[in-house]
């Protein structure tokens, strides 16, 4: 019986307390009466997936018919998949997408269906290479259809093969893939790792332009979802709902495929990144003692290289189908089930290890940008009711930070860094003065669709999501990080948890309480 | 910073009356300077040069109701277009323009007129109305000379020894026969007396008891020869073979053209130098210091032998220095001899000087120069009976009032602790302390110094690590630059602190005597009133400091360094046209790792090592072929690409665009394309690579120029359709563009890595280097060119090796294991059965 989240009281007994740092970590020793919270354990998976799956199709949630009934020969059917920021990190062969998709493809065999096209919902992230293409649908699936043209990803770009479909209520205009809306079904296959994911923003922001999504990554949007992980008080959330009605609206039919996955995160051998300190057997410590003497001694480019190769052992715990919003209540339950954690108040610092990934550097390299947005957008606003730390607080990060930028995912990002946040870090002030021209400009434009290039807007998209948190914190400070490129995020850089401990109480005042917000694995807090 | 000073305010404006008093009363002309010069007309030679151009304002200034007439060699705009530009822009003239406010133009326009005429050339070269206007003058002051101590023997002859003789000799030819003939007034240089020690009176050398040995006529007749013989000489195999190859070392694969223009040049230095050399040797033998003292010299005998009735009188200045009052303290016109040494030596970079401690350097400041001048124009016409000899007047302080070396050494070491130069970082620069060493030792010194610093260089040339290398390279050759100026200066000006003659002034006292009180105090010249102390630490020392645009504040400079100012004036919207070079200037990568990609993509293990390792065997020859001409390594190497498909490889390409291209391109530099076009210049991709390679990259660019591969039924047939862009056609492909749009080469911007780019860089206005190469780098360095230092982005991949990725990755890899193992169990299951089932037919 898996063990439920758990918040842990530092005392004087209390062993060091495991912050990530990248690609390693610290021990570092948290001030008495420091809470430490740490995920939910991984729930039991599903002890036979495929037919929980072909058992999903046939029983879908909502209005929808069975999918078998929804086929039929000389139907026009896409399938449309999360694309490779999820899930994090990539998970152990196969992959849940390849599970679904190859029931899902049983089906419009057996029922005849000729023209079906597989397409990566890509956004305005970067092109999956084909590598990674074959990892999410396997080797089956991939070579039935790329060598075809038959797989494809989502081109924000191309004029010609979006479609307007109208302005919602609030005029915002809803632009997506044409092929998805003017097929005869349109099979959306999530993952579902944060409570953000899904819904209807699977469509209406994973197959959408840019036109279309700049109505809800705006600094106005994400300054008021309190927090975007919580549906209930997020106008992220709002804005693709209201854009996802207008979808099903204009008759574009959806059969919305939802699974989640348990918190097994790390394989075997870093089993000790998701257990309590305490409870770290000899195991566990000459794990922890190997593995971080060993990437000290590794240049930094093969410590990525080892992380990044790590297949997480995730699990699938639930899979549901049929109409969205349906499909989406009983996911956003599932996803709970497994991540939440209650927490009694705030606290005046909140500090975090970050990790080597976020959804936006699977196989690559995660910039400064990159850092400030995990940070202050996905581990920050994972909350519900109020955030961990208190308005006026100061959120602690650990992380390298280094001057570091993949020259062909982020291309954008380079000049973002080196022009935009040399001249302000003002989310607003840089969405009105350098939004369009990076959006619109023709080379940004050409790697994102050619090369395996983020769309030139993304990097603002990541500042955007930092501006809730950068709203209502005093201070952001970066322990361990280069001093340089954290000067440039606006942050203050520290050496020492102590330095920046001493540094936080400037802001907040003597004696502040701390929380420590022990992920990944992730967990979702609901703060009363 | 001249102004500010309060010791240079309070320094008097005029000349200290009280040392007047001291000075012997002697007898008044009737009249006074500008009486006696009213209305006359005046020509002057030279008067773009230091001294010229202070006359030109003293007899402005001064001597109101005189007419100037310039004899300037000519620009393409004509004289006067010079005289404007060149004299009366000058601050010299800031004391008058001041005091005339607007009337300033039409004043000089009034006073003065230029015509177009050639010291160098027989009649020199006059057009009718300059000859017209020449033959109107009443006074003819010839100071147009070579001043400079190392220029070639011939040119120095022509200048200092022919000058003097072909202005006389044209003002024979003037006008009517019966008119009289103008007063010449010759400036030449108390140095004529050479090596010679002792007193040195104010008379022709040939009047001394050692008159010089050679004769004027015999050296012209010689120098004519020489450049011819030694041009003759410079043009034998070994000498050709020898420029070429420095001029190869230098440039490396630049292409023909730069190649023989540099080639050229080093020829016409050589020779140049070894007439410099010949001057020298030749001076030293006859007893002077250098070519100039010895042109001078002859200069004077030549004049005072063809002069017949033309009155003449020669002006001898000793080494002429900045102004003690007029115009103005300190005026000061180019950097001239003592002022490099001073700087130099300022700068710290001057160890030792040589010198004897207690000789007598002559020192004459501008302003008593010019007062001569205009007194011996006054006085009138000297006796031309024909045993009569040409009065000589010497303006110089050591006999009267002489300034040691070694106090001027002292004096400047204070005023340089007090008054200390800064270095780049903010900080006070110490003078060293000379020792007064022989200049035998010095020179040594400074020779070994140099000869080590040449063997580095050509080390640190070679080195394998580009960027380390260019830095070393440039280090090194700085240093040498130094050393090798410090050994000319030595060389030069050496022989100028350790002169034994005394210069006798006793004319010049007797004309000053001769002046009325009033012109006393206007036109002082009287070498006596010289208050050295004041004069080095308050007028002189000053003026150059301020002349040399040297640091004289402590701290950082709060101004814009002149690196942003070189980069604001690239990325000015007045530039049209941005070009770039492909390798190592956007991307650190090259055709041959391209070629390895496209190759490997796909392919098993095995045969990604075979076609590796087997290009690697090849990599020296390759490389030499591509150091050598980087068009006919192209050639060479394209040929790999025979029988490939045209589709395949475009395919590919795009692959690698992202692989290996952007993988390694430097973002700074995507980013400089991307801001020239933000300000509206077009840019262009000039690059050897292969068309289907940097198609990717087209969107970048306004223009793309690769070589074109040729391609017959869709497979390359390993040639090019053309010549690839290489060399020299790069500058054309640059010009060209620049015609099609109608701008001009100087509006463009060019950004290259390699020596062999340098005529894509030479072509334009703002050439860029980019991780420059070492022989770039020197270049760039010596010439002022922009440098960019661009990195791939930190934490981009750089393998080794350009492989591209293999068939597939290892976990599908497995899969694909695992299939095989399927079917070879399925095959095996169905022969068993098969066999099987045979037996059980055969059994049965």
């Amino acid at each position: 019986m898996p063990r439920p989240g758990f918040i842990h009281e530092v005392d004087s007994s209390s062993p060091p307390t495991l912050f990530w740092h990248g690609e390693g970590f610290r021990l570092e020793r948290l001030p008495k009466g420091s809470r430490v919270l740490y995920a939910p354990e991984p729930l039991e998976p599903l002890a036979d997936p495929t037919a929980a799956i072909r058992t999903s199709l046939e029983h879908p949630l909502g209005d929808s018919k069975p999918l078998s009934e929804l086929l039929f020969a000389d139907m026009k059917l896409t399938i449309a998949f999360d694309d490779v920021s999820l899930p994090l990190p990539a998970m152990k062969a196969p992959d849940v997408r390849q599970l679904v998709i190859e029931s899902v493809l049983e089906l419009a065999a057996s029922a005849g269906v000729d023209d079906v096209v597989l397409i990566a919902a890509l956004a305005l992230h970067r092109r999956m290479t084909d590598d990674e293409l074959r990892h999410a649908l396997g080797s089956r699936v991939f070579d039935s259809f790329a060598p075809h043209g038959l797989l494809l990803q989502h081109d924000a770009e191309d004029p010609s093969a979006l479609i307007h479909l109208g302005k919602t209520d609030e005029g915002e205009d809803v632009e997506i893939n044409k092929r998805a809306a003017e097929s005869d079904l349109l099979i959306y296959v999530n993952i579902n790792l944060v409570a953000m994911d899904g819904g209807h923003k699977s469509v209406a922001t994973g197959l959408a332009s840019y036109q279309s999504i700049r109505h809800h990554h705006n600094p106005n949007t994400m300054v008021n979802s309190k927090s975007f992980m919580d549906q209930h008080h997020s106008e992220l959330h709002s804005s693709n709902w209201r854009m996802g009605r207008l979808i099903a609206k204009s008759g574009v039919k959806i059969f919305q495929i939802e699974s989640t996955l348990n918190t097994n995160t790390f394989p075997e051998s870093f089993g000790f990144l998701q257990k309590r300190e305490w409870e770290w057997a000899l195991k566990d410590r000459a794990g922890y003692i190997a593995s971080s003497k060993a990437l000290q001694k590794v240049p930094g480019k093969v410590a990525r290289s080892i992380f990044h190769s790590i297949r997480a052992p995730h699990a699938m715990t639930s899979v549901q189908a049929g109409e969205v919003e349906a499909v989406h209540a009983q996911t956003t339950q599932n996803v709970l089930k497994q991540q939440n954690i209650e927490v009694q108040g705030q606290s005046d610092i909140l500090t975090m290890g970050l990790p080597f990934i976020c959804p936006y550097n699977v196989n690559s390299i995660m910039n400064p940008i990159l850092v400030a947005c995990l940070g202050l957008g996905y581990f920050f606003n994972l909350y519900r009711g109020k955030p961990l730390v208190r308005k006026g607080g100061v959120v602690i990060i650990s992380h390298p930070t280094r001057w570091e930028f993949h020259p062909v995912h982020h291309p954008s990002y380079i000049d973002f860094f080196e022009e935009v946040l040399a001249d302000t870090k003002d989310p607003v002030e840089i969405a009105n003065k350098y939004e369009v021209s990076y959006a619109q400009d023709p080379w940004y434009r050409h790697l994102y669709r050619t090369s395996y290039a983020y769309h030139g807007v993304h990097p603002f998209y990541m500042w955007y999501w930092c501006a809730h948190a950068l709203d209502h914190l005093s201070k952001v400070i970066i322990l361990g990080g280069d001093r340089k490129s954290v000067e440039r995020l606006g942050f203050i850089p520290a050496s020492t948890l102590t330095d920046a401990l001493e540094i936080a109480k400037h802001y907040v005042g003597n004696d502040p309480t701390i929380t420590h917000l022990h992920a990944p694995p992730i967990m979702m807090a609901n703060v009363s | 910073m001249l102004e500010k000073s309060p010791v240079r305010r309070l320094f008097c404006p005029t000349l200290p009356h009280g040392r007047q008093d001291s000075l012997p009363c002697g007898r008044h002309y009737g009249k006074m300077i500008s009486q006696s010069l009213a209305g006359k007309k005046i020509a002057i030679t030279g008067s773009t040069g230091f001294l010229g151009t202070a006359l030109v304002e003293r007899f402005l200034r001064t001597v109101p109701e005189c007419h100037l007439v310039l004899i300037v060699r000519p620009t393409s705009k004509g004289a006067t277009e010079r005289v404007h530009k060149e004299v009366i822009r000058n601050d010299c003239f800031d004391k008058l323009r001041n005091s005339l406010g607007e009337r300033f133009d039409s004043y000089v326009n009034e006073r003065v007129s230029a015509i177009a005429g050639d010291v160098t050339s027989d009649g020199l070269n006059l057009t009718e109305q300059g000859r017209e206007l020449l033959s109107q003058c009443d006074i003819i002051v010839h100071s147009a000379a070579a001043v400079s101590f190392d220029s070639p023997l011939d040119q120095a002859i022509e200048v200092n020894l022919l000058g003097p003789k072909r202005v006389c000799e044209t003002l024979h030819t003037l006008g009517h026969p019966s008119r009289t003939l103008p007063h010449l007034v010759a400036v030449s240089t108390a140095y004529v007396a050479g090596y010679r020690r002792g007193e040195s009176w104010e008379r022709l050398l040939s009047e001394n008891f050692f008159p010089p040995e050679a004769t004027w006529q015999k050296e012209v007749a010689a120098a004519e020869h020489v450049r011819a013989d030694i041009n003759l000489k410079s043009r034998t195999v070994t000498n050709l073979k020898k420029f070429e190859s420095l001029a190869r070392s230098e440039l490396g694969a630049a292409g023909a053209p730069l190649i023989a223009r540099k080639q050229e040049r080093i020829r016409q230095d050589w020779v140049d130098q070894q007439l410099v050399e010949i001057g020298k040797v030749r001076a030293h033998g006859l007893g002077w210091p250098d070519a100039y003292a010895y042109t001078k010299a002859l200069g004077e005998i030549a004049l005072s032998q063809v002069k017949g009735d033309l009155p003449v009188s020669i002006v001898r200045p000793s080494i002429i220095e900045s102004a003690m009052s007029e115009p103005q303290p300190g005026w000061i016109r180019g950097f001239r001899m003592a002022e490099p040494v001073i700087i130099s030596y300022a700068r710290g970079l001057l160890n030792e000087f040589p010198g004897i401690p207690e000789g007598i350097i002559d020192v004459i400041p501008v302003d008593l120069v010019t007062a001569a001048i205009i007194a011996v124009c006054a006085k009138g016409k000297p006796d031309t009976k024909a045993n009569s000899s040409i009065p000589i007047y010497q303006v110089a302080s050591g006999s009267t009032n002489p300034l040691r070396y070694g106090s001027l050494v002292v004096r400047s070491q204070e005023w340089f602790s007090d008054n200390p130069l800064y270095d780049s970082y903010g900080q006070p620069i110490s003078v060293p302390k000379w020792s007064f060493p022989g200049r035998g030792r010095v020179q040594r010194q400074l020779t070994r110094a140099d000869t080590i610093l040449e063997s580095a260089e050509k080390i640190s040339k070679a080195l394998p690590f580009r960027n380390l290398a260019s830095k070393l390279t440039t280090t090194i050759d700085a240093k040498r630059t130094q050393a090798q100026r410090a050994l000319s200066y030595v060389e030069l000006y050496g022989a100028y602190t350790e002169t034994e003659a005394v210069f006798r002034v006793d004319n010049l006292l007797a004309l000053y005597e001769s002046l009325a009180e009033e012109d006393k105090k206007v036109f002082c010249f009287d070498p006596r009133v010289i208050d050295w102390d004041q004069y080095v630490r308050n007028v002189h020392l000053p003026s150059v400091v301020e002349h040399a645009r040297a640091r004289t504040s402590p701290g950082k400079r709060v101004s814009q360094s002149r690196r942003d100012r070189s980069l604001a004036q690239i990325l000015n919207p007045e530039r049209k046209i941005a070009a770039f070079d492909l390798e190592n200037t956007l991307i650190a990568s090259n055709v041959v790792e391209a070629y390895l990609w496209l190759s490997t993509e796909k392919l098993p293990l095995s045969e990604r090592i075979r076609i590796s390792s087997s290009l690697l065997a090849k990599a020296p020859r390759l490389l030499s072929l591509d150091m050598h001409d980087r068009g006919d390594f192209l050639r060479y190497f394209y040929r790999y690409y025979e029988g490939a498909s045209l589709s395949d490889l475009t395919n590919k390409s795009q692959e690698m665009f992202s692989a290996l291209l952007l993988a390694r391109s430097f973002p700074e530099a995507i980013r400089r394309v991307r801001k020239h076009r933000e300000l509206g210049h077009k840019t262009i991709l000039i690059t050897g690579a292969l068309d289907f390679i940097v198609e990717p990259l087209a969107p970048l660019f306004d223009e793309v120029v690769s070589a074109q591969a040729q391609v017959a039924n869709g497979i390359l047939t390993g040639h090019l359709l053309r010549h690839p862009p290489t060399g020299e056609a790069r500058a054309q492909i640059i010009d060209d563009y620049a015609r099609s749009l109608g701008v001009s080469l100087e509006d463009c911007v060019s950004y290259a890595d390699s020596s062999s780019d340098l005529p894509m860089l030479e072509v334009v206005g703002f050439p860029v280097a980019v991780n420059a190469d070492p022989k770039l780098a020197l270049m760039a360095e010596r010439r002022g060119w922009h440098r960019e230092t661009w990195r791939p982005s930190p934490g981009g991949s750089k393998p080794i090796l350009a492989l591209a990725p293999g068939p597939i990755d290892d976990e599908s890899f497995s899969i694909q294991i695992r299939e095989m193992a399927q079917r070879f169990q399925r095959l095996s299951k169905l022969a068993s059965a098969r066999w099987s089932a045979r037996r059980e037919k055969v059994e049965r």
